[in-house]
């Protein structure tokens, strides 16, 4: 069998067993709506200016949630997956077959870039029925794009960090202690203040969250004239994916820690 | 050494360190094709890490290693087409049933075995539609074996296969192995239960401490050491009589054993105290030792 056809034949069973735990799988999906109806609750669905005119408050929100769903599902979630896996020696059984590695990560990397993507289209659809969210369509494109650099960047971060998880047990503490910060300080859900020290503001800068969540930001803008396409901040996540990947060729461990 | 195609399994001089710990220390093995081999040895002996470098998870730090033909060390996918591993503790996705998670891993190679004829020999049938996390230790442990035999491998590779079963499911993986050997695959499996290499194993490797210490078939091992055990019972007021005999101890309930090397002499010096003190020596026996007694006769002596 081609490698292609392992990777796809690996994503089946990926998808099998994803659909075998309902619970988690409800949630996983449940958790972004969770975010947009809250949103609404506390802040409501006022008028907002954002460059270019006026629309919605949830139209805002969008985006935002988009990149907190990509983040989780490809780098948190990969990362705790992979790293369950680990402990519980599934990787090393599949390391002592012929497989070739590459299909047994690609299946995951790429599960988890259509669980993310998956996610935000729903979301997306939720806030279009429910809360008038104004779904642009002329640079389309530019948001799938930059959804799909975006994924693919922070599934080999979360490949990486793996390598930094030393436990399961271990692992949501240490993929929320790096995320969570970064989250607060990269314009996602609370926009940085004049007031806060520039110091944070140029570490988010550094972090490829902020790049995601502003080019994710600029390619659901209704008022946007061209493509939306922020080619900056898709170099800087491009850069942050790349460097993922090195890390993680030269770090990633098939068995757990003796 | 020349790519041992007589051989499934050969080794020379086979070093093993973790920092300051020689774990295996120039061990040899040479295993025929068709033959099930057992490495026997206490916890800690250097076992899981010679199979675990036969099997390519670990690295050697020294001497001479071929599995079929190929250097382990290499993980060459020809390799792991042809061999099955069992280790210790593996995991598999427990939201699959057993028959989808086998499925899955047959994928993985050019000549599968019939997955039917796989659930069979492991005694699945029942449990096919199980889902993997409502399986009991034991079904687990031989789902394990199922899916190493996925890809039909001439050379398996089990790491305590029965650690932690019961009689009963112990009974049944030794049946399994059976199985196994009489379609023709090599099994070289670690275990620190005698009876099981007794029963399962043409050969019996004993290592400890990271070196071989004794290597034969059973009957070989048994036959190489002149241990005999004398036992009897004694009154209550009457153990005086074995002070000073070497190697004398109770075995509960006025029982008493004695492990010897020159049995002759032994029951001579005892029938003669029992004879001089006027008590008997009720239900005198004399065995010869067990595979387990040569076992700890072997391990001691080569800790001690």
């Amino acid at each position: 069998m081609t490698g292609a056809r392992l990777l796809a034949r690996q994503m089946r069973y990926e998808f099998l067993a994803f659909r075998r735990n309902p619970a988690a799988a409800f949630f996983t999906f449940f958790f972004p709506l969770i975010f947009l109806v809250v949103f609404n609750l506390i802040f409501g669905n006022d008028t907002i200016s954002i460059p270019g005119g006026d629309t919605n408050t949830s139209t805002f929100y969008i985006p935002a949630i988009a990149a907190f769903s990509v983040i989780n599902a490809c780098y948190t979630g990969l990362a705790m997956s992979i790293s369950f896996a680990r402990d519980q020696g599934q990787l090393k059984r599949v390391a002592g077959t012929p497989l070739p590695k590459g299909a047994y990560l690609g299946a995951k990397v790429l599960f988890m870039t259509i669980i993310g993507i998956v996610l935000v289209a729903v979301v997306t659809a939720f806030g279009w029925v429910f809360y008038s969210v104004d779904v642009p369509t002329g640079t389309l494109p530019a948001f799938l794009l930059t959804l799909a650099v975006g994924a693919a960047a922070f599934a080999m971060l979360g490949l990486a960090m793996t390598a930094f998880i030393p436990n399961a047990e271990a692992a949501p503490a240490v993929v929320n202690a790096v995320i969570l910060p970064l989250l607060f300080i990269s314009d996602v859900f609370i926009p940085l203040r004049d007031n806060a020290p520039v110091w944070l503001g140029l570490v988010g800068d550094v972090f490829p969250v902020k790049h995601l969540s502003l080019a994710l930001q600029a390619a659901f803008n209704p008022f946007e004239d061209g493509s939306g396409l922020r080619l900056g901040h898709l170099a800087v996540m491009a850069a942050w994916g790349a460097g993922g990947a090195v890390v993680a060729l030269l770090r990633f461990r098939w068995e757990p820690k003796r | 050494m020349s790519p041992g195609n007589d051989l499934a399994i050969q080794t020379q001089s086979l070093r093993k360190a973790y920092g300051a710990v020689e774990a295996v220390r120039g061990v040899d093995l040479a295993i025929g094709h068709g033959e099930v081999y057992a490495l026997l040895g206490p916890n800690g002996a250097g076992k899981t890490t010679t199979v675990e470098i036969l099997e390519g998870h670990r690295e050697r730090d020294g001497g001479e290693v071929s599995v079929l033909g190929h250097d382990p060390a290499r993980r060459e996918p020809a390799l792991l087409r042809r061999i099955g591993i069992v280790l210790q503790t593996p995991g598999v996705e427990p939201y699959l049933n057993v028959a989808e998670a086998i499925e899955q891993y047959r994928g993985f190679y050019p000549h599968p075995r019939p997955l039917d004829e796989i659930i069979e020999i492991v005694g699945l049938t029942e449990q096919r539609g199980q889902r993997i996390r409502k399986l009991s230790g034991g079904q687990q442990r031989r789902l394990d074996v199922a899916i190493a035999l996925a890809g039909d491998p001439e050379l398996l590779f089990l790491d305590e296969p029965t650690t932690g079963f019961d009689p009963a499911a112990r009974r049944q993986a030794w049946d399994m192995v059976r199985n196994l050997r009489s379609s023709g695959a090599t099994v070289l499996l670690t275990t620190h239960y005698m009876d099981e290499a007794e029963h399962l194993a043409d050969r019996v490797g004993v290592i400890v401490d990271g070196a071989m210490v004794a290597e034969g078939t059973p009957e070989d091992l048994m036959a190489s050491s002149p241990a005999a055990v004398v036992s009897f019972r004694l009154p209550p007021d009457h153990s005086h009589l074995l002070d000073g005999v070497e190697g004398a101890r109770a075995s509960g309930d006025g029982r008493y054993e004695v492990r010897t090397e020159s049995p002759t002499a032994l029951l001579h010096d005892l029938t003669g105290r029992a004879l001089e003190a006027g008590s008997e020596l009720a239900e005198l026996r004399v065995e010869r030792a067990t595979l387990e007694d040569v076992y700890l006769d072997l391990t001691s002596e080569a800790s001690s």
